[in-house]
């Protein structure tokens, strides 16, 4: 339905103006509590606009690191969080499309049963399996490291179903016409099936990197050292002050930081990514 | 020389019945041959069987008297045009055209000769850096037969190639498909269901129906004398005028209640036969050898070339068509002495389907 009336353009226009408030008001609160002192912050009101402590607080942050909670540096735990978030997005992303490719193009005994059984596990999140998969990754001696964060989470079936969906709908002749043009399974998926899929991997590449950036639970029980922290655990700790106040001045410049990655994958891919969440290039 | 020849080909998708049933098929060097047949009748079928896409139950294939039966679709050398010219999509036109080359290990200064070459024969020079979505429907279908052009193989395989082109674009793809196969010279299999690209193509034609091939032949011989009631109702537009009837005590068939057909220079075998007149051979100014009574005119179409009339011969239940120059005007009631020459009148056994000859014929 499309209507041009001035009045609903002006309701319509309200409308969004009022959800950019309320989404981008505590987001702007964060940034400008982590630019004042921190005893600014301890007492009524907060402010609203920025303070003087910019520099100060955000290279304390990046380069030593509250000694409250372990004293990583917001940097080193940024980059931890930066190599699971990756790592999980490219192996979801490789194991999904082996998966799809095998379940779509090739006739195995079996290849429902196994199809289903990946399907199955959309049952079975971390959090449900949370203590055999720890089990599992302890007796590996994977705790502590970057495996340990990255491998449980690597196996998807929202995203094999997602490219199994896409790989049925292109047409049959498109094989068939690699067939002829002499192009075996390897060269199809490499030169054919993966450049075709690029939209859909650039869409799924930001849901990805975004879920494995915001991961808490599991890396909090996994992670022991100090070295493996990710982000998203350190601002959690940093709360955990025992006797002291917090330090909301750092915390709020650690959960702003913790915001940037994000924000800048999508702003970085985001036309690929309504591409392939509306366009079928066929 | 690359002959196409198929020996005995059976076709049984799993859980239905033959989709081909013994076909044996021979192309010629440098022939065009078009399969054509009514949708579903297996003529797809056999086009990929030859393609390797699709594996026969039974029966071998052969490609310039080497058994290919065995052999990938990669490996036979053929190149095929797909009815949704099947581009790949994110490549560009040039690249498109050389990735059959590249997959052949021939090098690049070759494939860039080759891509150059075909491009200025289908004249998409302008369009190699495009991509398949930036084309129209024409120029995607110059493409795909560029693909198919620029691997120089054996044997051309079109499957409808037209049927995604609107009208006037067909004609002139059609024409180009002609002037360019009997250039290459390439022997080609061309599958469609559309008669009028059947005619004008194909050197020979083959008419398939339920998994059978009903009459081999050129295109003008099938017309004349079509072998079975199936290619005689198929081929021509209106169809052929076909009227089921018995023959009396004396050998005559009977047309209505009056006209008696005297058929003593057919081998006759049977008794239930029926008639075929090709609407163009009822003659409106009574000049034909044999009488068919008075046309009652019911209806009538102007086409702007010529003129249909629709109607019944007095006495006889079965509708007839023919066909008119569009100068002669007939109202709707007005009634026609129609007659034929004896020998555009055709026969055929109504159980069997089959023709009855004409002795003269033989």
């Amino acid at each position: 339905m499309v209507e041009r009336r001035p009045w609903l353009n002006f309701m319509t226009h309200l409308v969004l103006i009022f959800g950019v408030v309320l989404t981008l008001f505590p987001v702007w609160m964060t940034f400008v509590a982590s630019t004042h002192p921190g005893e600014v912050l301890a007492i009524k009101p907060l402010p609203i606009w920025f303070g003087d402590r910019f520099l100060e607080n955000y290279s304390f942050l990046i380069t030593e690191g509250l000694p409250g909670a372990g004293g990583v540096p917001v940097g080193k735990m940024m980059m931890n969080s930066l190599i699971m978030a990756v790592g999980i997005t490219i192996g979801k992303i490789t194991v999904s499309l082996l998966a799809a490719y095998a379940v779509v193009y090739f006739r195995f005994p079996m290849r429902m049963l196994f199809f289903w059984l990946i399907f199955i596990t959309l049952m079975l999140p971390v959090e449900v399996r949370i203590l055999p998969t720890f089990d599992v990754i302890a007796k590996l001696e994977l705790l502590n490291s970057y495996t340990g964060l990255c491998l449980p989470l690597i196996a998807s079936a929202t995203a094999t179903f997602l490219f199994r969906q896409f790989f049925m709908t292109i047409p049959e002749e498109l094989i068939e016409a690699a067939k002829i043009d002499r192009a075996g399974p390897i060269r199809f998926f490499f030169e054919i099936l993966i450049p075709m899929s690029r939209t859909n991997i650039a869409a799924l590449f930001i849901v990805l990197f975004i879920y494995g950036w915001n991961q808490y639970l599991w890396p909090l029980l996994v992670t022991t050292e100090e070295d493996y922290y990710t982000i998203v655990m350190g601002v959690h700790r940093m709360l955990n002050t025992g006797e002291s106040l917090p330090v909301w001045d750092q915390i709020m410049g650690t959960a702003t930081l913790a915001l940037l990655p994000p924000v800048l994958i999508i702003l970085l891919m985001q036309k690929l990514f309504v591409k392939g969440l509306i366009e079928t290039e066929k | 020389m690359s002959e196409v020849e198929l020996k005995q080909i059976v076709k049984i998708f799993p859980g239905s019945t033959k989709a081909l049933d013994e076909i044996d098929l021979k192309v010629k060097d440098r022939e065009l041959m078009v399969i054509l047949g009514p949708s579903g009748c297996g003529k797809s079928t056999l086009l990929r069987i030859v393609a390797g896409l699709e594996k026969a139950t039974d029966g071998r294939v052969f490609i310039d008297g080497q058994d290919v039966t065995e052999q990938e679709p990669g490996t036979r050398d053929i190149a095929m045009v797909f009815q949704n010219y099947a581009l790949y999509p994110h490549m560009t036109v040039f690249k498109n055209l050389a990735y059959g080359l590249k997959n052949r290990k021939i090098n690049k200064s070759e494939i860039n000769r080759r891509v150059k070459e075909v491009a200025e024969t289908l004249q998409i020079e302008e369009y190699l850096d495009r991509k398949p979505s930036q084309l129209s429907g024409g120029q995607r279908q110059r493409v795909a037969m560029g693909r198919a052009i620029a691997r120089n193989p054996k044997v051309f395989l079109f499957d409808e190639p037209l049927s995604n082109l609107d009208a006037k674009l067909r004609i002139q793809v059609r024409l180009e498909i002609s002037r360019l196969q009997s250039k290459l010279g390439v022997t080609s299999l061309y599958v469609t269901h559309d008669q009028v690209e059947a005619m004008t193509l194909g050197h020979r034609l083959v008419l398939m129906n339920e998994g059978r091939i009903e009459q081999i032949g050129e295109p003008l011989q099938v017309y004349e004398s079509p072998e079975t009631l199936f290619v005689a109702g198929f081929i021509g537009s209106p169809p052929m005028n076909l009227v089921p009837g018995e023959l009396n005590e004396k050998g005559e068939f009977n047309l209505g209640s009056t006209v008696k057909i005297k058929l003593d220079d057919f081998q006759i075998k049977s008794k239930k036969l029926t008639l075929g007149i090709r609407p163009e051979h009822l003659l409106i100014d009574g000049t034909g050898a044999v009488m068919l009574g008075e046309f009652i005119v019911e209806n009538y179409e102007r086409q702007g070339a010529d003129n249909y009339l629709y109607g019944k011969i007095n006495g006889l239940s079965h509708p007839l068509i023919t066909r008119v120059p569009a100068d002669t005007i007939h109202s709707v009631g007005s009634t026609i002495n129609l007659s034929c020459e004896k020998n555009k009148l055709h026969f055929f056994c109504s159980d069997t389907g089959s023709r009855i000859e004409n002795k003269k014929d033989t």
